[in-house]
């Protein structure tokens, strides 16, 4: 790897600006506007949202590594399509290897792992960054974008199973008052448009931190 | 009848791809900017969506599904390739989308001046991908799949020129600074799909 | 270098692609298969436990426990749906019956008889477990499903050696509003159902999911307590529940059990 990496000494201010930037300051999701799709349906939960990031994380490594190395010797026309081949097939593994790991979580994910294909993120990066940058860099950028897009999948979720249902990754932190408790759960966290208002709320947080990213009408 | 009359308005009311199962928000966002691209790429979605999902159902039916090859011999019967169905899904769809911008280019210049711009988005749009794979979960028959995918489209194009026709008003109004654009969409979005969940509980 | 845009280079390039990823995904697919497969059968024994009270919700239990719990007390055997005979003893290989696929195999089901529960085909033949104690038959153990309000609800029920009195239930497979009517996979609320009746002192299936609290079961029999704000689940549950016990269910079954007393 170090062969293509252009930093002395491996892992210079480039490459942790590949890795380091996507997390925050130009977030995948909350900046960039990319992979809402899939973010919100599996957020009911920590634990499926845990997975999910793992998957994208996975993907996005995977899909740019191998983007990145063949890159050179992929022609212009069909490029689009060897991007979604490698991605489609490397989603299939992590399905496959889901169903045949945590078999219950795959089936409340059902048909948001196959959704990983058109996830925004993943084609963005590869088209956007591996097709141009050597292999370890884009590994890096697979991570950080990833990484990136599970922090806010698991910030999502946190609030909604918490207020949702009075856990966290499955464990009690708020007793339920029907379960002998005192919290009276707001059942439209666990709802579809609770997601919306959370994600608005997040960028509204994030644009007033950083009003240079704010929106001129 | 019944039955695939209330497939279709679970498919276009109850479970809407854009605001109950969150599927093809990025555009979404992006085109509804305006209710004239909103409905240009809600007559797309429809368009290929009714093509894609029963084109897919045929694929899995006949080739992919276990032992659907046993039309070809006897042989194959016990094959089960369903997990190439993502690949090959989204396959059918980058095609199926060529195919009908070509056509619509040669046969109706005119409305290929109003959807061209959106096919080529379409052919990654999560609504198509997950209209397929919806369907190969419930495990639809052929007029089901017929139904579930226009209605799915239907459902989504609903949603995009009503959420546009809002946020053509909202320019209007005084948003606080950080929420201004895309933070005021979400919100939105997610007031009418509270609005959207009125219907839960419909059956036929 | 060869030319990258030239069309030869390029058909070539599609297909060492193809070629590359039809490898990677068949390899991970046929090699992973068996673990699926066991997972998905994991998955259903370990609710049919449950039901029978023999594993607790939540609890963690793999193969090699759940495969020891089979050995010990639990039978599976086939039903024939159509006359309710008990089919020859399939040995090990019934456990491996996927009831749901043999539901939409033409060949393998019949279109069901009118029912409100939304089950629109039937298999031939059904799955019962059989949970012994001391060698004798104590719970029966059927599968059960019906339409709920956004889709398919799977649940198993146990009852009594008497195929009446309910021992348990679960639902492990629905997609119910979660909080209202998603209630019904609460360990809490299928508890209230373990010693209430399914059928009335005529046998026909009459239990009953009713708005608001049931009594005691000893009292009050036939009704169990509904889950507030989801009245369409509720009924959902009802309808399903009374029509996998009636005739066009296991209902021929569990009346020849009743009668002879075994199996």
């Amino acid at each position: 790897m170090s062969a293509t990496t252009p930093a002395a000494g491996g892992f210079g201010r480039k490459e942790r600006a590949t890795l380091l930037e996507p997390l925050v300051a130009n977030n995948p999701i909350t900046v960039q506007m990319l992979g809402i799709c899939s973010a919100l349906a599996v957020t009911t939960r920590a634990d499926k949202a845990l997975v999910m990031g793992a998957g994208v994380i996975m993907v996005a490594m995977l899909a740019n590594l191998a983007v990145s190395l063949v890159r050179s010797y992929t022609p212009g026309s069909i490029r689009i399509i060897v991007q979604l081949a490698i991605i489609a097939s490397l989603v299939i593994v992590f399905d496959q290897v889901l169903k045949a790991t945590l078999y219950e979580l795959s089936l409340e994910l059902s048909v948001f792992v196959g959704l990983i294909i058109t996830n925004c993120i993943i084609m963005g990066r590869a088209e956007g960054f591996a097709m141009a940058n050597p292999p370890g860099l884009s590994v890096l950028d697979g991570l950080g974008n990833g990484l990136g897009y599970a922090i806010v999948l698991l910030l999502v979720a946190f609030v909604r199973e918490l207020f949702g249902a009075g856990k966290v990754f499955g464990f009690v932190i708020l007793p339920l008052a029907k379960d002998g408790g005192w919290y009276v759960p707001n059942g439209m966290m666990l709802l579809a448009p609770s997601a919306f208002f959370i994600i608005g709320g997040i960028i509204w947080a994030v644009r007033s931190a950083r009003p240079e990213l704010q929106e001129k009408e | 009848m019944e039955h695939y009359l209330n497939i279709a308005i679970r498919a276009t009311f109850l479970e809407n791809m854009a605001l109950a199962y969150f599927l093809g928000i990025c555009s979404f966002l992006a085109c509804s900017r305006k209710v004239g691209t909103a409905f240009g790429l809600g007559v797309a979605v429809v368009f290929v969506q009714s093509i894609t999902v029963p084109l897919n159902n045929l694929i899995l039916r006949y080739l992919l599904g276990e032992g659907a090859l046993s039309w070809a011999h006897p042989s194959l019967s016990s094959a089960d390739l369903t997990f190439l169905s993502f690949i090959i899904f989204i396959g059918t769809i980058a095609a199926a989308v060529q195919v009908v911008e070509m056509t619509i280019e040669k046969f109706a210049p005119a409305l290929y001046t109003t959807l061209g711009v959106f096919l080529p988005l379409i052919a990654v749009n999560c609504v198509i991908l997950g209209g397929s794979l919806f369907m190969q979960e419930r495990d639809y028959t052929f007029a089901e799949s017929v139904v579930f995918g226009v209605s799915s489209g239907l459902g989504f194009a609903i949603a995009i020129v009503v959420m546009a026709a809002a946020r053509e008003k909202l320019a209007y109004s005084n948003v606080p600074a950080g929420l201004r654009g895309l933070g005021i969409a979400f919100v939105t979005a997610g007031l009418i799909s509270v609005a959207f969940m009125m219907f839960s509980g419909i059956q036929l | 270098m060869p030319r990258l845009d030239s069309p030869r280079y390029t058909f070539f390039f599609a297909t060492v692609v193809c070629v590359v990823c039809a490898a990677l995904v068949s390899v991970a697919a046929v090699l992973l298969q068996p673990r699926q497969k066991a997972n998905a059968r994991l998955y259903m024994e370990k609710n049919v436990l449950v039901a029978a009270g023999l594993v607790k919700p939540g609890q963690d239990v793999g193969i090699r426990e759940v495969d020891r719990i089979f050995d010990e007390r639990v039978k599976a055997r086939l039903v024939d749906l159509t006359n309710g005979e008990l089919l020859p003893d399939g040995g090990q290989n019934v456990r491996d019956y996927d009831q749901r696929a043999a539901r939409n195999d033409p060949a393998a089901s019949r279109a069901a008889p009118a029912n409100d529960a939304g089950v629109k085909r039937l298999p031939r033949r059904g799955i019962v477990y059989f949970v012994m104690r001391e060698g004798k038959v104590d719970q029966l153990v059927i599968p059960v499903e019906g339409l709920g309000m956004w889709g398919t609800i799977y649940g198993f029920l146990a009852l009594d050696r008497d195929a009446n009195t309910v021992r348990g239930i679960t639902y492990y497979d629905h997609r119910e509003t979660p909080g209202l009517g998603g209630e019904i996979g609460n360990p809490a609320w299928q508890r209230i159902w373990r010693g209430r009746r399914g059928y009335d002192d005529q046998w026909n299936a009459r239990i009953t999911v009713i708005k608001g609290q049931a009594g005691p079961p000893e009292t009050d029999p036939l009704n169990v307590d509904g889950l507030s704000g989801a009245t369409i689940t509720s009924n959902a549950i009802t309808r399903l529940v009374r029509f996998w016990l009636s005739e066009g269910g296991y209902g021929q079954f569990l009346q020849r059990f009743r009668e002879r007393g075994t199996a």
